[in-house]
């Protein structure tokens, strides 16, 4: 393992521990003041916990505890940190920025530019290296960042948000970019979006409150998320039940047949895409799928499809079919799911969430 | 001009207080007797005055520069207690009647002053010296550089200097490549002002230097006493320092701009060009 | 050069305007120019005079300002005290006034010249230079000829100023050659260097001295007698109020003025 983290942060409620092995891209997310920037300024060192303990490659980043304060300073962590914008030194030259984390490290200039240079090429921007900051484009300007921060030359590699800043037409390159570069380096990315995590990370962190809620591998966590919260960020509806003699039930009563190896009484999760719900006015009754009578609670314009919440699940519907059988709040409508496209799983891992808020737990079963 | 989105007694008001500040400055220059004017400013008082005072101006302000600019650090990227009460004495010789300050400074530095007392037994006089010129001026002219330098610091922030450090780079290195130079024309323009502010000193000047040709007797003293029996070289002698203010205040404007981008830069995201031609 | 002209005038009457606009704003107690008949055929001892006098007049004028007054009930006086060629220097320009004390007769030969004075000028008082200095006179100064020893600091006035030119004819007529380490624009700014310790000896009028209390202790010398300042009066063409400045001057150097004076430590003209 290359990184160990563990720390607490009195003043913000922040309590987190984890590990990253060497080589492994770690995304961290989870909703606005859940302590992700706290997470990477412990890091980086911009920020002295209250208590515990971080050690990068064996060597201390801080070890902070009754009778000992360890605090190293940034420059000697072997971490770079690429913000959300990408905060060039608007006085220097492209090259210059790039050059800067070597020159800092006692590099020869000569030396130091062959360096900037090259991670100029590889971030696809040799020939802006004369150029000053302030006549790059975004997405130029994060490329160069890129570059620097990898420059440097750190054990670990901080990302806060690196592609939050761009216009929509310029982060999928820059994605890419980060796709390659991360790919053979440890380092964290902090995000909002679940695509950033599926794409550049191997493992997700799932920060709350300043406590880690979830955390896993990215596909486990992304396709079978354990919290509301979780399930929000992948996409996908998470409805939590038991397992009981005929299969799983969840808390709104929708039921799915199961094979035997699942003890009965264990908490599991049922996750399905919206996309995945079928509404319709009559029960579904074919082989292969369930499905439970609810009433709307809310219908959601988004875009090309209609959200309808009802029973604590999404569905997505064309615009069209709402028309036609006129889904309107309140309405009595059948939600029914295909066997195959949903996963159940048990959820007894770290903190099993209730309900989901404001979910009904009551629905009309029906089996198939 | 584009006067639609004011009433017009405002631009009026703005127009007679416009007048109120240039107008004098122009009585004078109506007043100056041209024919003597080259033989008045350039008298060897005059001439001995004006150099005495870019002299000892010039010092004052690189004492700014080097006492200032930690000072700036200090308030702008440190917190301590009774930090606001730092700043505001560090401020009070803005508002303090120059006068005063001399006061204060005879009795800390003057031969029976709070210091300058174990200074006279080290054989160290400062009074009626230039030093005592100089230490007038940088008196009244360092909360110029601080107050500017501190305001180019906050608006910077501290968020290139974080980037510089966990690129690796010392906290020296961080602060003589990315905040200096990022505070450059801040720095400019508060040495410029202190500057100005030391080349125009008299109150502080008169009281603790006194005032000998050469020697303690600036270019604001000299019209000060020229007045006395030769008002036309007093007038001759203001021109020049006005032309030099008008100067030194175009050069604290020109540097502004460039203040700016380092403030739009580090500040409010700013609008980029489109993705250009990749 | 029409256009350089026309922008002159219009300056001038911008000028003026706020000239009329300060006179009106401040009200000065003094009789405007011309209220009061511009022939000054205003023979009672009444009204509202304005006195400009030498900053050294400060605290005997002060005094005899307020025994003219009760004297004359219905008069009102209006002190301006400044250095005398700053006083000269405002009345040219127009300033209102209706009497000028001044230290030295040059300054008042220049009002006299420009025909600014309603008559000759009357001698006030005298006055003359010693030598002031601290309380414990730490340099041992008894004569000028120690004023001019190496490692005292002397101070005296500057050239330009009164009491420097005095103090360039006293070293002359003494034979003393002084090396000032400041020539001071104002006798305040010689005491004041006395006074803080700063200066070993400064050369001042001994109505300085006085005035300064126990501050500095002055020193009398021989030489001093060799220069004697003397300050005229006189009441100016333009007053409106010519019986009531007349009888300023009147008072002023009458045996009252005269005690007030000598009692400041003002020698008799």
């Amino acid at each position: 393992m290359v990184l160990s983290f563990d720390a607490t942060l009195a003043d913000r409620d922040f309590d987190v521990s984890f590990e990253l092995a060497d080589g492994e891209t770690l995304a961290v997310l989870g909703p606005n003041g859940a302590g992700k920037s706290t997470l990477l300024d412990l890091l980086a060192g911009l920020l002295a916990p209250t208590g515990g303990r971080a050690a990068l490659d064996g060597s201390v980043l801080f070890d902070v505890g009754p009778g000992r304060r360890v605090l190293t300073e940034p420059r000697g962590r072997g971490v770079s940190l690429l913000a959300q914008e990408a905060l060039l030194f608007p006085h220097l030259s492209v090259l210059e920025n790039v050059a800067f984390g070597p020159r800092s490290r006692g590099v020869h200039r000569t030396t130091a530019r062959v360096t900037a240079l090259h991670w100029l090429e590889r971030a696809g921007i040799g020939d802006l290296a004369g150029r000053r900051p302030a006549h790059l484009s975004g997405g130029q300007a994060q490329r160069v960042a890129v570059a620097r921060a990898l420059a440097a030359g750190p054990s670990l590699l901080l990302l806060d948000e690196p592609l939050a800043a761009l216009d929509v037409s310029v982060a999928p390159a820059i994605r890419t970019l980060l796709r390659d570069v991360l790919a053979e380096r440890s380092a964290i990315i902090v995000t909002h979006d679940p695509l950033d995590a599926f794409l550049l990370a191997d493992r997700v962190l799932i920060l709350d409150g300043g406590r880690v809620v979830e955390s896993g591998r990215t596909g486990e966590v992304l396709t079978r998320p354990l919290t509301a919260f979780g399930a929000r960020l992948a996409g996908l509806n998470l409805v939590p039940g038991r397992r009981t003699t005929s299969g799983f039930v969840g808390v709104n009563g929708l039921h799915v047949p199961l094979g035997p190896p699942v003890a009965q009484g264990t908490d599991l999760g049922l996750a399905v895409r919206p996309a995945q719900v079928a509404v319709t006015l009559q029960a579904g009754l074919a082989p292969g799928t369930s499905c439970i009578r609810a009433a709307v609670d809310d219908v959601e314009h988004r875009g090309d499809v209609v959200r309808v919440h009802a029973a604590g699940m999404a569905a997505d519907m064309a615009p069209i079919d709402v028309v036609t059988l006129d889904v309107v709040a309140g309405a009595q409508v059948f939600l029914t799911i295909r066997h195959a496209d949903v996963a159940v799983y048990p959820v007894n891992r770290p903190s099993l969430p209730g309900p989901v808020p404001g979910a009904p737990l009551t629905g009309d079963r029906v089996d198939p | 001009m584009n006067t639609a989105a004011l009433p017009r007694w405002v631009v009026a008001v703005a127009v007679v207080g416009g007048l109120f500040l240039v107008l004098p400055l122009v009585a004078m220059a109506l007043r100056v007797d041209w024919p003597r004017f080259v033989p008045l400013v350039t008298s060897d008082s005059a001439r001995a005055a004006l150099l005495l005072s870019l002299r000892t101006s010039l010092s004052a302000t690189a004492v700014c520069v080097v006492v200032g600019v930690p000072m700036a650090l200090v308030l702008a990227r440190t917190s301590f207690r009774g930090q606001r009460l730092v700043r505001s004495l560090v401020l009070l010789p803005l508002v303090l009647p120059p006068v005063v300050g001399g006061i204060a400074l005879l009795y800390t530095f003057g031969r029976r002053g709070l210091l300058g007392s174990s200074f006279s037994a080290l054989g160290i006089d400062i009074a009626f010296s230039t030093t005592a010129v100089v230490m007038s001026q940088a008196f009244v002219a360092l909360p110029f550089l601080v107050l500017s330098l501190e305001g180019a610091l906050r608006s910077v922030g501290t968020r290139y200097e974080a980037v510089g450090a966990t690129l690796g780079a010392g906290r020296w290195t961080v602060l003589r490549r990315i905040t200096l130079p990022l505070v450059l024309p801040g720095l400019v323009s508060g040495a410029v002002l202190s500057f100005a502010r030391a080349l125009g000193e008299f109150g502080a000047t008169l009281t603790f230097a006194g005032s000998l040709e050469g020697t303690t007797r600036t270019l604001p003293l000299e019209i000060y006493l020229q007045r006395e029996t030769d008002p036309d070289a007093a007038v001759a002698l203001s021109l020049i320092l006005v032309v030099v203010a008008i100067a030194v205040v175009g050069v604290a404007h020109r540097v502004r701009p460039l203040d700016r981008l380092a403030v739009t830069a580090a500040g409010t995201p700013r609008r980029r060009a489109p993705e250009a031609v990749r | 050069m029409t256009r350089n002209g026309r922008t002159r005038n219009s300056c001038h009457l911008v000028l003026t305007a706020i000239g009329v606009v300060v006179l009106t704003a401040t009200g000065c107690g003094a009789g405007e120019p011309g209220a009061a008949g511009s022939g000054g055929q205003a023979d009672a001892v009444d009204g509202s005079i304005t006195v400009f006098a030498a900053a050294s007049l400060k605290e005997t004028f002060t005094e005899l300002a307020e025994r003219f007054e009760d004297e004359y009930p219905g008069t009102d006086v209006t002190l301006n005290f400044a250095g005398s060629s700053d006083l000269v220097t405002q009345i040219i320009e127009g300033a209102p006034a209706d009497v000028l004390a001044s230290a030295d007769t040059r300054t008042m030969g220049k009002l006299a010249d420009d025909g600014l004075l309603a008559g000759p000028a009357v001698d006030l008082a005298t006055n003359i230079l010693q030598l002031a200095v601290p309380p414990d006179n730490p340099a041992g100064i008894a004569t000028l000829a120690d004023a001019a020893r190496s490692g005292v600091k002397t101070v005296v006035c500057a050239a330009q100023v009164p009491c420097g030119t005095a103090a360039a004819a006293v070293e002359e007529a003494a034979g003393v050659d002084l090396t000032p380490v400041s020539e001071e624009s104002s006798v305040t700014d010689v005491i004041g260097k006395v006074t803080s310790g700063e200066a070993d000896v400064g050369l001042v009028y001994v109505t300085d001295v006085l005035a300064a209390g126990d501050a500095v202790l002055g020193i009398n010398f021989p030489e001093s007698s060799s220069v004697v300042n003397t300050y005229p009066i006189a009441s100016l063409a333009d007053s409106g109020e010519a019986a009531t400045a007349q009888a300023f001057v009147d008072l002023v150097t009458g045996d009252e003025g005269t005690a007030v004076l000598q009692a400041a430590g003002f020698g008799a003209p």
